[in-house]
């Protein structure tokens, strides 16, 4: 049996900062697992720029983003094993993992974060009709195809999605000399940035087909087209309104799920609408000692932001090992209209700082008004020129307000306009 | 080549024929058109072996369901996979459908199905929780249980080939010469000789039988499609639930699955084409409609994949085998549908049976009936997992997370008797790419694996043979 | 003539309106809510620019790529004549993190470089 004061599941962008954070707190004995070849994560195949904008103020791409962390770990000479696999994390904060050198690790941690990221949905969750070709796969797969392995995985493409990942591998594929017919999406708007709209799809000409689907798949051993349709208010596809297209491949860009087997097995509570932890303003989990951070606490939009919140739990984390954080008294947060989930769930009145709460919304907005009430009176109103489903938003919650609060109160956040 | 017998088509039945021809100094091919066996019908299906008591008695479908359900347990234990008796219940929903479940019960009672009881409301709600309050009553019939169809098939398969039979595989069968003893089989660039011909094609057993000269078989294929859930959902239902049987067929059922995950299905529709394994949004849409009748509960979000699976129902209703009118050294295991599954053992020994008969071949003295255990890393304890990856590191590398399925076991799945061949193959022998991401993460690593393995280019590997290629060339 | 753009300097995603003279200058921008964006219009209308990320082949690596990008943006219009010349390097493994290895690409004055480490294999 090892024994670490925090041990951190997963070595991306999260697993690091948390770590870089926690050290720079005083905490010596750190170990972090990571399931792949190398410190990164899903950044080392996010080859394109735009990453570290917010946080460095710099136009980064994902493997440099990834670097500087890596560097900082190096440097401050926090452990690490890549190629190691969490299999199991108790409720008393064993870690069980696996890898090919040290065969079966037992690790008895003081504190453990959660920096497992996400996956995609795959095609099985959409049950698209049609046969079961190869090229089906997801814009995640794709990306690692294309920028890890070098190999093309398709050459006439469907996008079915126009999240971020769909639309830069939109880009991605037209840069290597693939034909992509058009990007399909469900919603009557996309959830991708604009930035990447614009520069992912209109530069080329790729349509972006707007409140369509794809509702079959044709091919034997590969695909060799699909048919699209339109979907009315309901989402349901309009009769007449098919449309074949010819292809060799259909790339899935239609959402990412926290990967919190590890946290169920542990019996963590998880919040139905971000499938990810309830955590408080430290991402503390309601296990103590346990924290969550990152894409598997709930899915970012931005790296940076991802980056943030787990320097927050990093600390959280160091504070807990010292026997810093002992008393709380909680409120919690409610997100309420096209207020979708509020991360973190509850907050310590006690806590000594500003609470930032981040937020998204359902649906989009034009000038609307960010609305904080406290067990119903109103205490911050905010206009913003616009809101969208894609994006991350965030209020602050002044600590002279936290203090004015009682045990059991609720922060809600609506949005008007 | 040549062969005493050839077996056509790697299916439940093929591999069972083979299995119990290797018992007895045979030489023995089993032919198989796709890159691996379980390509058809056998990899499609419920899933399920049947107590017995569907079929008319006096049927061929009554007397092998029958022996094949009672093989079942002692054969899955040879061949090391997963059998679970959790029996079966079909479920009623009004007084007259109770009444069908009593005629169910005689029925049980002629073709020799032991054990089996009718629940009224309380007695069904105490063992099926979650069933419909709309239920009165339902008939238990404790024999029946589940098995994974294709991990049975490719058991019985390499068991064959340990004990001496052949699996060649992409050998698509386009004509059959008979010249006084001898039969040849053409594919597009290859021949095989034998002496015997076991006609095993599932769905085109018409097709091959009128190339021997046998014009009696009709198959139409029968489409089902299926959902399947996420292992959150499995427990959901404790036994195979069937709805009362319908003229198609044995109506939608909802069962666990041996790995745990819940499956939901099958519809029954009559096809012309018999590679139409399309899944269409209307049937996926009924199969939920329906089996929410019989568990309300059923959780849509929990669907990680569907897939559709081709019935060989014969013209008669019933199985065609033994040996064809129109040569008796071409013996047919024909119209193989739903109790197929639970009769394989049985239409295997009674096959093996005919051709050592006829060729009054002796008994093989070091015949194993024993395949042995693949390594399930998921099912082993800490200590087990530890000793495994000190004997042999690739078992400490994970490549499929959602299943926990480590490198060894896929280098496993490649280097076996009649191994792996394609990225399917692998799913299907290990569960990588089978939970929850659907091959997401995995994929990619498996390509390698096999790449390496086989001696061939990433790009080289398929998904299932032919030319389901994955990727393209290099970037650059 | 009128160019219409979608702004993408930050979420609001401004429809603005450009309308530019027979010169190729502008002469007026509309619809833009601030400042940035009346001059990313201008910019994009004259002289649009794009980063480009791509990879490059290595030699002996343990990876056939190693990811890049051009270390200023470029001209929108040289973008795929900057995929051809990338296409044909190979570079030599190891490769480093900033390493350049393309100078001056398409004469742009612009240098592609490196954005991850491919050790030798």
């Amino acid at each position: 049996m090892l024994n670490y004061d925090i041990v951190v599941v997963g070595g991306g962008p999260a697993g690091m900062a948390a770590a870089i954070r926690a050290r720079e707190c005083g905490i010596d004995s750190i170990l972090i697992l990571e399931r792949a070849e190398c410190l990164g994560g899903i950044l080392e195949q996010c080859i394109h720029t735009g990453f570290g904008l917010q946080y460095f103020g710099e136009e980064l791409s994902g493997p440099e983003y990834a670097d500087r962390f890596i560097c900082r770990v190096n440097e401050m000479g926090i452990e690490y094993k890549t190629d190691t696999m969490v299999l199991d994390v108790t409720e008393d904060k064993k870690v069980y993992a696996i890898n090919k050198t040290d065969g079966l690790l037992e690790i008895q941690a003081k504190s453990v974060i959660l920096a497992m990221g996400c996956r995609e949905r795959p095609r099985g969750a959409l049950n698209i009709a049609g046969t079961r070709a190869s090229g089906i796969m997801s814009a995640g797969t794709a990306q690692k195809y294309v920028n890890i392995d070098g190999y093309m995985p398709g050459k006439k493409i469907v996008i079915l999605g126009s999240g971020d990942i769909g639309l830069i591998m939109a880009r991605r594929m037209t840069l290597e000399g693939a034909k992509v017919e058009c990007v399909c999406e469900l919603m009557p708007y996309s959830s991708g940035l604009t930035r990447n709209i614009v520069q992912c799809l209109d530069d080329f000409g790729i349509p972006l087909k707007l409140s369509h689907t794809v509702i079959d798949i044709q091919g034997k051993d590969r695909v060799t087209g699909v048919t699209i349709a339109k979907v009315d208010e309901n989402l349901k596809p309009i009769p007449g309104t098919e449309e074949n297209i010819e292809c060799d491949t259909l790339m899935l860009s239609v959402g990412l799920i926290p990967e919190n087997e590890l946290t169920k097995n542990a019996g963590i509570s998880l919040d139905r609408v971000t499938s990810g932890a309830v955590v408080d303003e430290y991402r503390e989990t309601d296990h103590k000692g346990i924290f969550a951070c990152g894409n598997v606490l709930h899915v970012h939009d931005l790296v940076d932001f991802v980056t943030q919140e787990s320097q927050i739990a990093g600390e959280g984390a160091a504070n807990y090992v010292k026997g810093l954080k002992n008393e709380a008294k909680y409120i919690t947060t409610k997100g309420v209209g096209a207020v979708r989930y509020i991360v973190p769930q509850k907050v310590n009145i006690l806590n000594e700082g500003d609470v930032k709460l981040f937020f998204r919304v359902g649906s989009t907005f034009k000038n609307a008004t960010v609305k904080v009430s406290y067990n119903g009176s109103e205490l911050i109103s905010r206009k913003r020129p616009r809101l969208a489903p894609g994006e991350m938003e965030n209020v602050v919650i002044k600590n002279d307000m936290l203090k004015g609060f009682s045990e059991g109160g609720v922060i809600e956040i609506t949005v008007e306009g | 080549m040549n062969y005493d017998v050839a077996i056509i088509g790697a299916g439940v039945i093929g591999a069972f024929a083979a299995r119990e021809l290797s018992r007895y100094n045979i030489r023995t091919a089993l032919i198989e058109r796709c890159n691996d066996m379980a390509m058809g019908t056998s990899k499609a299906n419920s899933a399920i072996v049947h107590a017995g008591f569907d079929a008319i008695p006096g049927t061929l479908k009554a007397r092998f369901n029958v022996e094949g359900t009672a093989l079942m347990p002692k054969v899955c234990k040879e061949l090391s996979v997963p059998f679970k008796p959790i029996g079966s219940l079909v479920v009623a929903f009004s007084d007259e459908e109770m009444k069908t479940l009593e005629k169910l019960l005689e029925r049980g009672n002629k073709n020799g199905v032991p054990g089996l009881e009718i629940y009224g409301r309380e007695k069904l709600r105490e063992v099926e929780p979650n069933i419909s309050e709309e239920a009165v009553g339902a008939l238990f019939a404790p024999t029946a249980g589940i098995v994974c169809p294709y991990e049975l098939t490719i058991a019985a398969t390499e068991n064959a080939v340990v004990n001496g039979a052949e699996f060649i595989r992409n050998f698509e069968v386009a004509g059959i010469d008979y010249s006084g003893d001898t039969f040849t089989l053409r594919s597009a660039d290859k021949e095989i000789k034998a002496k015997i011909v076991v006609n095993a094609a599932g769905v085109y057993a018409d097709k091959i039988a009128a190339m021997a000269g046998d014009n009696s078989i009709n198959i139409i294929p029968r489409k089902g499609e299926y959902v399947l859930c996420d292992k959150t959902s499995g427990s959901l239902a404790k036994h195979v639930v069937f709805q009362c049987p319908t003229p198609m067929g044995k109506g939608v059922l909802v069962t666990p699955t041996v790995d745990g995950n819940l499956l939901l299905g099958p519809t029954a529709k009559d096809i012309e084409d018999k590679e139409n394994t399309v899944t269409t949004a209307q049937s996926l849409a009924e199969v939920l409609e329906k089996t929410k009748k019989s568990f309300p509960t059923i959780n849509t979000r929990d669907i990680i994949t569907s897939f559709a699976g081709l019935r060989a129902h014969e013209d008669s209703d019933d199985f065609i085998i033994g040996k064809s009118a129109a040569n008796p050294k071409f013996i047919n295991a024909a119209g193989i549908e739903s109790p197929g599954l639970s009769a394989a053992p049985a239409i295997g020994a009674y096959i093996a049976g005919l051709v050592r008969d006829e060729l009054g071949a002796d008994a093989k003295p070091d015949f194993t009936p024993v395949r042995e255990e693949p390594v399930r890393f998921r099912n082993m304890t800490n200590e087990q997992r530890k000793a495994l990856i000190e004997k042999n590191p690739a078992y400490g590398r994970i490549i499929c997370r959602c299943e926990t399925v480590t490198e060894g076991e896929i280098l496993d799945a490649i280097k076996a008797p009649a191994g792996a061949r394609d990225v399917d193959g692998v799913k299907r022998r290990t569960r990588a790419g089978m939970g929850r991401c659907q091959g997401g993460f995995c994929g990619s690593k498996v390509v390698e694996l096999l790449a390496k393995e086989l001696g061939v280019e990433v790009n080289e590997i398929t998904k299932f043979g032919g030319n389901s290629r994955i990727l393209y060339e290099r970037t650059k | 003539m009128t160019r219409n753009i979608t702004c993408v300097t930050c979420p609001m995603g401004c429809g603005i309106t450009v309308e530019i003279n027979e010169n190729g200058e502008v002469t007026s921008v509309s619809g833009n809510t601030c400042k940035r964006g009346e001059t990313y219009a201008k910019n994009e209308v004259t002289n649009p620019q794009r980063s480009l990320a791509t990879t490059v082949r290595v030699n002996d690596g343990v990876y056939n790529v190693v990811p890049c990008k051009s270390s200023a943006p470029l001209p929108k219009d040289k973008i795929f004549d900057c995929m051809k010349v990338i296409n044909s390097i190979q570079a030599q493994a190891p490769v480093k993190l900033g390493d350049v290895l393309a100078e001056n690409i398409c004469s742009t004055g612009v240098n592609i470089v490196a954005t991850n480490h491919c050790p030798a294999k």
